[in-house]
């Protein structure tokens, strides 16, 4: 498959996914969300449940609502479900299934007189997500509670985009009540999202670089996961083309499963001898030598 | 870490993972996600 087919067959999977898991048209319509037993199903990408179209929850927003209640103080269900999906794919979540990737990724195909592989203090800002993660998802919800004993859902609240360009704008777009409730805290998560779309014209995926906490979480699995990269040193000729072809500035010659690796396939497709190759393509090959050799035993 | 588990941590996780799901759905966990998820999240849409 040519290297532009396979880049629009990540979008294309990107674009159905995010049409599936968000197909409560009448939603959009009406300015209201969609309420049958679905809900409780937690989705592997950072997708707002308040979405209008959303027929499946948020895992970010799901643990930060289980750890803020009165009754747990840990989440086994939403830990478990995410412990579960790194461990089949890792971050190749991020990068074929995730509503917000797509947003971002749709934005810097954009063309801009300079696109940047990186910004200053890149190093240290990619550690915000685990900050968030820690803090934002984990330790205010669960410690700064009310006297009722329940805590807010701090990331949703003060920082996630994802929740303004896919709850907040067609919510408020459709529901007069709702936009005669806006005050400050839509202006900031409004501006939050403004720079991060913004920056999307200039660098690929500043949010999931820098802040998110979905992928701060499957990154730590990504190594550990069964979805791993593989080179082959006996193939690979040092072009550099990989490294060349990632917008994430990831070293792919030294470190394939980086924890900031999406699994979007480009460094894959730009190889040029083969070298560099997934488990999956591992897995696929295997089964067609062993089909092709138990064909040509049987017809012996 | 020793080879054994290098080799088995992606079945270790997922089985970690599968079991931990369970023992979440036995406590109610899914209750809470479904209350939540139901109703208009004011937090999500930036109303407070």
């Amino acid at each position: 498959m040519a290297k532009h087919s396979k880049k629009l067959l990540r979008t294309g999977v990107q674009t159905a996914f995010t049409a599936l898991s968000n197909g409560y048209l009448v939603g959009f319509l009406q300015g209201k969300i969609y309420t049958g037993p679905t809900k409780a199903l937690c989705l592997p990408g950072l997708n707002c449940y308040s979405c209008p179209g959303a027929l499946g929850s948020c895992p970010i927003g799901s643990l930060q609502a289980v750890l803020g209640s009165r009754q747990f103080s840990v989440s086994f269900y939403v830990l478990g479900f995410l412990m579960a999906v790194g461990a089949l794919w890792g971050r190749f979540v991020c990068g074929w299934l995730c509503p917000f990737g797509l947003a971002q990724d749709l934005i810097y195909k954009i063309p801009f007189p300079k696109k940047l592989k990186s910004i200053p203090a890149d190093r240290y800002l990619k550690a915000l997500k685990y900050v968030m993660l820690a803090v934002f998802v984990i330790l205010l919800p669960l410690f700064a509670v009310d006297v009722t004993g329940m805590g807010d859902p701090w990331f949703c609240k003060y920082v996630c985009p994802s929740g303004t360009l896919m709850a907040g704008l067609p919510l408020l777009a459709a529901n007069t009540a709702l936009r005669s409730a806006v005050g400050w805290l839509f202006a900031w998560k409004s501006a939050i999202l403004a720079v991060i779309l913004f920056l999307s014209l200039l660098i690929c995926r500043p949010f999931c670089r820098y802040l998110c906490p979905l992928g701060a979480l499957y990154g730590l699995m990504n190594k550990a996961s069964f979805y791993r990269l593989i080179l082959n040193k006996d193939l690979c000729i040092h072009c550099g083309k990989c490294e060349e072809a990632c917008d994430l500035g990831i070293p792919v010659l030294t470190n394939q499963n980086s924890m900031e690796c999406i699994r979007c396939g480009d460094c894959k497709n730009a190889c040029p001898t083969g070298a560099l190759h997934s488990t999956l393509d591992q897995l696929w090959a295997q089964k067609n030598r062993t089909g092709i050799s138990g064909r040509s035993a049987s017809s012996k | 870490m020793s080879k054994a588990f290098r080799k088995f941590k992606a079945p270790i996780l997922l089985g970690a993972g599968i079991l931990f799901l369970v023992i979440g759905v036995f406590r109610g966990e899914v209750l809470v996600v479904l209350q939540k998820a139901v109703i208009i999240c004011l937090e999500c849409v930036g109303i407070g």
